[in-house]
């Protein structure tokens, strides 16, 4: 198995990374601030002003450590392409799906089944932990995911797809803030929105999701899928649709999750968040920290996939998911399967 | 005349077409332990020149090729015996496989020495690193015959592109992609998995 190695994220501004021997050297103003071997890395992901000296990116590139750029409110910028370019006839496999209406559908219905159930397995895992007022609202919207479940097989189109499965996010989303324990004065969602966002709670979700997207870009080329050729999600120019699609089941399990933990443990509160003029918000880079930090921590935390039947490193889950999407279009898999979180 | 068929690309064919394509067809590649060994037992013999010792030179990464039998690679090492006449000796950090997959490797060396040299050659030896053993290969009508099957196997697998199925046999436990092909996998989706499931948990 792929192990899940670190990724070191660097966000404090001016800071300048270079090669000491076979370790990373992190230093700010002229000051070592840590010192990690190579082999511990998966990866280097930096935001904003933060200069890596050319030997430590070659390096990283000829082991197939990919860095990063993100600009310093993490959104993403660029990415070392390395050696491997991945397979060709998967390429040629994923382009000739694309093209074909039938296959599209299905992968896009597969996509979205595995968001609206792990939707609705945070929506009832939050209700056994609720208030007892709050608890049967989180239900009721756990039921109305269920019924859009149950219509996911008739959609005959990816459009019909895209139809059901914003009908589920405006029922999960309605009732996102009463999953909330802590501070609920202060967390408050109005509509999804996204820069700017303007409420806290979308603040948090932008940043976990940017990450997370991320991710999945880099699990799609690391098993030779172009990260730009989805189902789900139209193609644009710029947006990284499959690595959108892969994220889409993933949202509630590592995302979502992760900021509910936060908010509930008081680990986020509202001096985490700077409140802007025309009310907009945004997080501070104490509040940023915190997110990453928790997120690492629970990249290590063992799940069980319930199609590979093993326990699997929270973290590596996307890396998985690439794997099993490129088995189905290389004909390996008659189906898609996604991550079904128990 | 068809590109060459690399000598590592027969071994990975002999001991699992699947894992052949895995690595030669959908570019897929871990570094296990036991791969990582692998590279530094090779390390020193990829180091390449030469040394003599009891009149036997002993020639490091050395570049073969056979245009008769469409056959390229580099010999761990090879022994010049002091009659001038080469032995292919094969480094394998591992135990013993199944499938003869190292012996078909060791007479591919053997065949290209052979046009290389225009000389016969009857045997060779596979170097255990970890036992410290080396053993005799006989190179029998049989091997070599074998050696042209598992070539032209794995150039009609490279044309269709194509990924047999899992063997999901005892080999599998002597596999470094064991993760990527998930032989015991199911193919289909499992009983009690359903993505489209609308009973409530």
């Amino acid at each position: 198995m792929r192990t899940l190695l670190n990724t070191l994220y660097v966000q404090t501004q001016k800071s300048y990374l270079h090669l000491e021997n076979d370790n990373v050297r992190v230093d700010v103003e002229g000051e070592r601030k840590a010192m990690l071997p190579l082999h511990h890395l998966d990866g280097i992901v930096v935001f904003g002003n933060v200069l890596l000296s050319p030997f430590l990116i070659q390096k990283l590139a000829r082991a197939h450590k990919p860095v990063t750029w993100l600009t310093e409110w993490g959104q993403f910028t660029a990415r070392t392409e390395t050696p491997v370019s991945g397979n060709v006839l998967l390429r040629v496999a994923q382009h000739a799906c694309t093209c074909d209406p039938g296959r599209t559908l299905a992968v896009a219905r597969y996509v979205a089944a595995g968001k609206l159930q792990n939707q609705k397995t945070t929506l009832l895992r939050s209700a056994r932990e609720a208030a007892e007022e709050d608890a049967p609202t989180l239900r009721q919207a756990a039921r109305d995911i269920n019924a859009q479940v149950g219509v996911l097989p008739l959609a005959e189109t990816v459009d019909e797809v895209r139809g059901i499965e914003g009908t589920a996010a405006r029922s999960y989303f309605e009732v996102f803030s009463l999953m909330l324990r802590a501070n609920r004065d202060f967390f408050w969602l109005g509509e999804r929105t996204r820069r700017p966002a303007r409420d806290p709670i979308n603040a948090v979700l932008n940043y976990v999701y940017t990450l997370l997207a991320g991710e999945c870009a880099s699990a799609c080329q690391t098993v030779g899928l172009d990260p730009q050729i989805g189902f789900l999600h139209a193609l644009r120019p710029g947006r990284q649709s499959l690595a959108l699609d892969l994220m889409e089941e993933l949202r509630p399990v590592i995302a979502d999750r992760a900021v509910l933990t936060l908010i509930n443990r008081q680990q986020l509160t509202p001096r985490d968040f700077t409140l802007h003029e025309g009310r907009t918000v945004t997080l501070t880079e104490d509040g940023r920290r915190t997110i990453l930090r928790h997120l690492q921590e629970r990249k290590g935390e063992e799940v069980f996939h319930s199609l590979t039947g093993r326990k699997t490193p929270l973290g590596l889950i996307p890396h998985v998911q690439a794997r099993l999407l490129a088995q189905h279009l290389r004909g390996d898999r008659p189906h898609y399967p996604p991550y079904l979180h128990r | 005349m068809d590109e060459p068929v690399t000598l590592s690309a027969l071994q990975h064919f002999v001991f699992c077409p699947r894992q052949f394509a895995l690595i030669h067809v959908e570019g897929v590649w871990e570094d296990t332990g036991q791969t990582a060994r692998g590279h530094q037992s090779h390390a020193r013999a990829h180091g390449g020149g030469s040394e003599e010792r009891d009149g036997v030179r002993t020639l490091r990464a050395l570049p073969l090729v056979s245009r008769l039998h469409g056959l390229a690679g580099i010999a761990d090492v090879v022994e010049l015996l002091p009659d001038g006449s080469p032995r292919p000796v094969e480094y394998k950090s591992g135990r013993a496989k199944p499938r003869l997959a190292d012996e078909v490797q060791l007479c591919a060396q053997a065949l290209c020495l052979e046009e290389m040299f225009g000389v016969s050659i009857a045997q060779g030896f596979i170097y255990h690193v970890a036992s410290r053993k080396r053993r005799d290969v006989a190179f029998t009508p049989e091997l070599r015959g074998a050696v042209l099957e598992t070539r032209d196997g794995v150039r009609a697998l490279l044309g269709s592109g194509e990924l047999p199925s899992p063997a999901a046999d005892e080999r599998c436990q002597f596999c470094s992609l064991f993760d990527a092909c998930e032989p015991f996998a199911p193919r289909d989706f499992p009983a009690g998995y359903d993505p489209f499931d609308t009973r409530l948990l």
